[in-house]
């Protein structure tokens, strides 16, 4: 967040020197460069194709019906939807609960994470670094390592194969990154805007819900949005505590079709097109909030 | 997950409202609701992460196991559950995956992301524009990632195998030979830390002064020598970063796994993690599950003390 401002010195001395180095190198045309540059583009084309092939065959794949074929083409020449009916048929339920524990994570996160944050980022009080300090050691717990217990914990208190139980343990997970980055834009708050509150007269809680909230909500979104993927995406917490189909996210569902042997693919890669489908909306309308939050995620 | 590289100033603090002498009450009371705010986070973080850190190691000596759940029982047993975790031969291959799946996953992710990094930074057209999507891969769940590849590493008809075949190369079983399984699997985790490591990395080459090249060049330091006098000291604090939370993040990493092989074909691709959730989810022991967890937690943890005090470091200065 303080990159602008702290790039500003070098960037003017940058320009300057850039400029008296242009005028020295003044007679070299500049269509040039550009022509030359050309094979680095096809260069990164050829990379980019290989990296983000993966995710062309499982579009590819989930438009094609291979049962029965012996593979599937490089291209859908005659794309056709079964996969996709399929996929709806046999995980259209799994959807709907990975939904509603995707939201459900972000309500209990934003509840618990949000005031933290702000405690963290404004109140210098006995305890705040160590809890911080707390905060980012549990980033690096192994989510296995919490799953062993919690499983014997939830089967006491009943709350195995349950939305409440899966939507807690997936918070859980969520609260330290989503805390840690609402912080860092919380702490980029001017004071002032605070302290005029509290001089007129209303308390740290009033001040919080009526200026801070309303203030960090760009941070806010962020933290939802990742809290929301993280939540949507999860595999191993869904898969340790439950142990029946009562509750069963989307990528439990992914996980039996290839814990199988697979002789359809096109409806495996159809639901994983659709289980993709949430990042990518998000994503696409979220941008600029994204941007911040990778920017204000600073684990530190 | 993301890191910044640059040092923030951090701000003060808000002083607390001006309070005339003997109002104490009034102060006490404000130091307690400023505690209600982290009140909630600090509950939920000894729910989830103090507890279940305890009862693991508690769980680790008891013979912990379904008929627990049943008789409430789990009777003391000393070190027995390491002592078998240590003696047995699963363990020792979890070890050494685990060793070989991080160290493999870390440098190829990294030597490839840096590779990356510094081509992208060359600014041709649409560079910027293909950097971007070099993130889709990011937009599938992890789960959803090993599905795709099971299937583009499927012997018999997958993607890989029928590109291979058309230069004459015979159809190689990549996810059921047990000698080729964990390299495969490595390749898939490969794939996945790229777009991060590419990422960070870039933004760490954007922070080099683009001054300090010209004035290098001047002295005739070009290419491998610029990048080696001015690049690479440039971004060591963000390459240690980078290099430190991958390994942390690596040592968790179960999904990818689990989706590929199920740890199989005959424990090949077995890991630290994927042991602890064989021992505790499929064999149901749930002891011996804490003791290699615990095993898991002091490695994760030597490296997250390392990370700590780099950063510790990096703020410092």
């Amino acid at each position: 967040m303080s990159v602008g401002t702290a790039r500003t010195p070098a960037g003017l001395r940058r320009s300057s020197l850039e400029k008296s180095l242009a005028a020295r190198r003044h007679g070299r045309p500049r269509r040039n460069a550009k022509v030359r540059s050309i094979p680095l583009t096809i260069l990164g084309i050829v990379f980019l194709g290989i990296m983000v092939f993966p995710v062309y065959w499982m579009v590819n794949t989930s438009l094609q019906a291979t049962a029965g074929a012996a593979t599937a083409t490089w291209f859908p020449l005659a794309p056709t939807f079964a996969g996709y009916t399929a996929a709806f048929q046999q995980q259209g339920q799994n959807f709907v609960s990975s939904m509603v524990i995707g939201l459900g994570t972000v309500i209990v996160t934003l509840i618990v994470a949000t005031p933290a944050a702000y405690g963290l980022a404004r109140f210098r009080m006995r305890g705040t670094k160590v809890l911080l300090l707390v905060l980012l050691i549990t980033q690096m717990i192994p989510t296995i390592v919490i799953a062993n217990a919690l499983y014997t914990l939830f089967n006491d208190v009943g709350l195995l194969n349950s939305y409440v139980g899966l939507i807690l343990a997936d918070s859980a997970v969520q609260v330290p990154f989503a805390i840690l980055l609402m912080r860092a834009f919380m702490e980029s708050l001017p004071p002032s805007l605070v302290e005029a509150a509290l001089v007129d007269g209303a308390g740290d809680f009033r001040a919080f819900v009526s200026i801070v909230v309303p203030i960090s909500r760009n941070a806010i979104v962020t933290a939802a949005l990742f809290t929301f993927l993280g939540a949507w995406g999860d595999f191993l917490i869904a898969l340790t505590l439950t142990s029946t189909d009562a509750v069963r996210p989307i990528t439990l569902g992914i996980y039996n079709y290839i814990g199988s042997n697979v002789t359809d693919w096109g409806p495996v890669m159809a639901t994983s097109v659709l289980a993709s489908l949430p990042a990518a909306v998000l994503l696409i309308f979220a941008q600029k909030y994204i941007a911040a939050g990778a920017l204000g995620g600073a684990v530190k | 997950m993301s890191v910044s590289v640059q040092t923030r100033v951090r701000p003060q603090a808000v002083a607390a409202p001006p309070i005339r002498p003997g109002q104490r009450r009034a102060r006490l009371m404000l130091g307690a609701t400023r505690w209600l705010f982290v009140a909630p986070a600090t509950l939920f973080v000894a729910i989830f992460f103090g507890y279940p850190v305890v009862k693991n190691i508690v769980m680790s000596f008891q013979d912990y196991t379904t008929k627990t759940f049943f008789t409430g029982e789990a009777p003391w047993v000393g070190f027995a559950n390491y002592a078998a975790t240590f003696s047995s031969a699963v363990f020792a291959t979890s070890v050494i995956n685990t060793a070989l799946f991080t160290a493999g996953s870390i440098v190829m992710q990294f030597v490839i992301g840096l590779g990356l990094a510094l081509f992208f930074r060359r600014n041709f057209p649409l560079s910027g524009f293909l950097r971007g999507l070099l993130l889709l891969p990011w937009l599938l769940p992890l789960i959803a990632s090993s599905a795709v590849w099971k299937w583009l590493l499927d012997q018999d008809s997958g993607a890989l195998n029928q590109f291979l075949g058309i230069f004459g190369v015979p159809a190689i079983p990549w996810l059921v030979s047990p000698s080729l399984a964990l390299i495969a699997v490595i390749g898939v985790n490969i794939w996945l830390g790229i777009p991060f490591n590419t990422t960070i990395l870039y933004s760490g080459l954007q922070s080099v002064p683009q001054e300090l090249y010209e004035a290098a060049a001047l002295d005739g330091a070009v290419g491998i020598k610029a990048f080696r006098y001015i690049t690479w000291p440039s971004i060591r604090s963000v390459v240690s970063v980078v290099v430190i939370l991958g390994v942390v993040y690596t040592l968790k990493v179960v999904d990818i796994i689990l989706g590929l092989t199920g740890g199989g074909p005959a424990n090949s691709t077995q890991t630290l993690a994927t042991n602890a959730y064989h021992q505790s989810f499929i064999n149901f022991q749930f002891g011996i599950g804490a003791a290699v967890s615990n095993v898991l937690i002091v490695v994760s943890f030597v490296f997250a003390m390392i990370y700590l005090a780099m950063t510790r470091k990096a703020v410092d200065e």
